[in-house]
């Protein structure tokens, strides 16, 4: 039987069975996502999608260091009654700076991918401080305590700088001036321009109403931007994707 | 009774342990026929599909098939099948959608979930709104920026005092205390003038010091008599309805901070990924308008 019976070599060796084995299984893994790296098509062009600013990113992390994907996604399928309720569905580009990406797999809670707008800062501030104060029937725990975290920005830049290096397209610019930027995007009174010329569509406001940078701040100011960049005016889907 | 013992029959493994040896048994002709045609299958099905990824793209596949192309079409099916009256919703005079009974049962149906969706957040499932927060009542007779149906439209497509659209509903009351405009007594004499005019218990003396604080003061949003002006949003501060809260600490609050509520603009014009459409706009205003109270 020839190909056969030499199959008894690998059979009787662990060492050659379990390389064998990874040469198998990479071959599946490989096809899978190597073509993701060079594949033109895999993250389609848009025009407004920019890196996150440093408030937003820090937002970022704290949504996930309270694992609100755990309940919630971000991700809006291409379904019928998923683009009714939320809007447009989610394009690659809209996740295609974000390390890790925050999809989410369950929805105790609602798809959050298009949730920036849709709600005042007020509410967002109510909502996660008590959230059966404005929707009784909801499951979700407070957060209250976000109020009373200040933030410094004194490792803004090195987040930003981190993003930076697993291939967020920050500039020099970005990377210098993250402290100033994090600072003046949730104060409405300063000088702002050079901010929302950095990241066009970023939200300048006093998010949380009271003083100092909360970490309510930093969550709301990303929540209120979350799905809002891409210009879906100049936005043809390819319908062979 | 003796079964014939299989070794004679069936060659073994070669392995041996301890004395027990290994028959080497076929597997079922059933599974590997199935086996194989599941690699048949593959073969036909990343034809058929979407499949292998080469230099610039994925092969495309022979049907055509793509997650996209089905929600568009998906998408076109249900509107093409409710076109005619979407059509007509788009284009109605709002007066005139209860008189049409086809539409106007359609609008409230649709604008009943259209509301579920989006507005039951803030104003609460069954539309009683959330004082505690300050987001409005949309059962009762008080209509901050008017309660006609086409005003109701006007509130949903372009919001209150939020930065989406240029033509928001805006209006700014000062911050009497933060911003240090009156004293603390002044602020005092006004809630009991407040709660005069609004036919609660009050202190008459205080209140009689606080209703010319009133007129100087809050009169020229509010009105001499505290009856409110809706072109500004002004809320009438005469009747038992309250946005915030009508006792004497939660009218202290709102004139020592104010208020600025704020709610989003609906239309797809300023939310292109996540707005409503005119005719989910007319659907909306319609399902609150026929709630009871409005104009």
């Amino acid at each position: 039987m020839g190909i056969l019976d030499r199959h008894k070599v690998i059979e009787k060796n662990a060492s050659l069975l379990l390389v064998g084995s990874l040469l198998v299984v990479a071959v599946g893994g490989i096809v899978e996502i190597v073509p993701l790296f060079y594949l033109e098509n895999t993250i389609e062009e848009v025009e407004g999608m920019r890196p996150y600013s440093p408030l937003e990113l820090a937002g970022r992390d704290i949504y996930v260091r309270e694992g609100c994907y755990v309940c919630h996604s971000q991700m809006i399928r291409s379904m019928r009654d998923e683009v009714e309720r939320y809007g447009h569905y989610s394009l690659a580009a809209e996740s295609m700076y974000d390390h890790p990406h925050q999809w989410g797999s369950k929805r105790t809670g609602p798809d959050l991918a298009r949730v920036g707008g849709r709600y005042s800062d007020a509410w967002h501030i109510d909502h996660l401080s008590d959230p059966q104060s404005v929707v009784p029937e909801s499951v979700m725990p407070p957060y209250s305590f976000l109020m009373n975290r200040f933030m410094e920005p004194d490792h803004i830049e090195d987040l930003v700088r981190t993003h930076a290096i697993v291939g967020v397209p920050y500039t020099d610019d970005m990377i210098e001036n993250a402290q100033a930027d994090f600072i003046a995007q949730a104060d409405p009174f300063s000088d702002w321009d050079a901010l929302v010329e950095r990241y066009p569509g970023a939200q300048v406001r006093n998010f949380d109403s009271s003083d100092g940078i909360s970490e309510m701040d930093a969550l709301v100011a990303y929540l209120q931007m979350l799905g809002t960049l891409v210009d879906f005016s100049t936005f043809t889907p390819d319908a062979s994707r | 009774m003796n079964k014939p013992d299989k070794k004679d029959d069936v060659d073994t493994t070669g392995h041996v342990w301890d004395g027990i040896e290994e028959l080497d048994n076929p597997m079922p002709r059933w599974w590997v026929w199935v086996f194989y045609l599941t690699i048949i299958w593959a073969v036909g099905y990343s034809i058929a599909y979407p499949a292998w990824p080469l230099i610039n793209g994925a092969t495309a596949g022979l049907l055509g098939y793509s997650t996209r192309g089905e929600v568009a079409e998906d998408i076109a099916r249900v509107d093409a099948s409710n076109a005619e009256i979407l059509a007509r919703l788009s284009t109605a005079d709002l007066t005139a959608i209860r008189d049409d009974d086809e539409l106007h049962t359609f609008a409230v149906n649709a604008g009943g979930s259209i509301f579920a969706a989006n507005c039951s957040q803030c104003h609460g499932r069954g539309a009683a709104g959330v004082q505690a927060g300050g987001y409005p009542n949309l059962l009762d007779d008080d209509w901050l920026w008017g309660g006609d149906i086409e005003q109701i439209a006007y509130t949903v497509t372009h919001g209150i005092r939020n930065e989406q659209s240029m033509d928001s509903h805006y209006s700014l009351m000062p911050a009497f205390g933060t911003d240090e405009i009156l004293m603390n007594d002044e602020i005092d004499a006004i809630v009991q003038h407040v709660l005069s005019i609004s036919g609660q218990d009050h202190d008459a003396d205080l209140a009689g010091v606080g209703s010319t604080l009133f007129l100087d003061n809050c009169a020229s949003c509010h009105g001499d008599a505290g009856t409110g002006m809706q072109e500004i949003g002004a809320p009438n501060l005469s009747d038992a309805i309250w946005l915030y809260g009508g006792d004497a600490d939660t009218i202290r609050t709102t004139i020592q901070n104010a208020r600025f509520g704020v709610m989003p603009a609906w239309s797809e014009e300023f939310r292109g990924a996540s707005g409503l459409s005119l005719a989910e706009i007319n659907a909306v205003a319609t399902y609150v308008h026929q709630l009871g109270s409005a104009q």
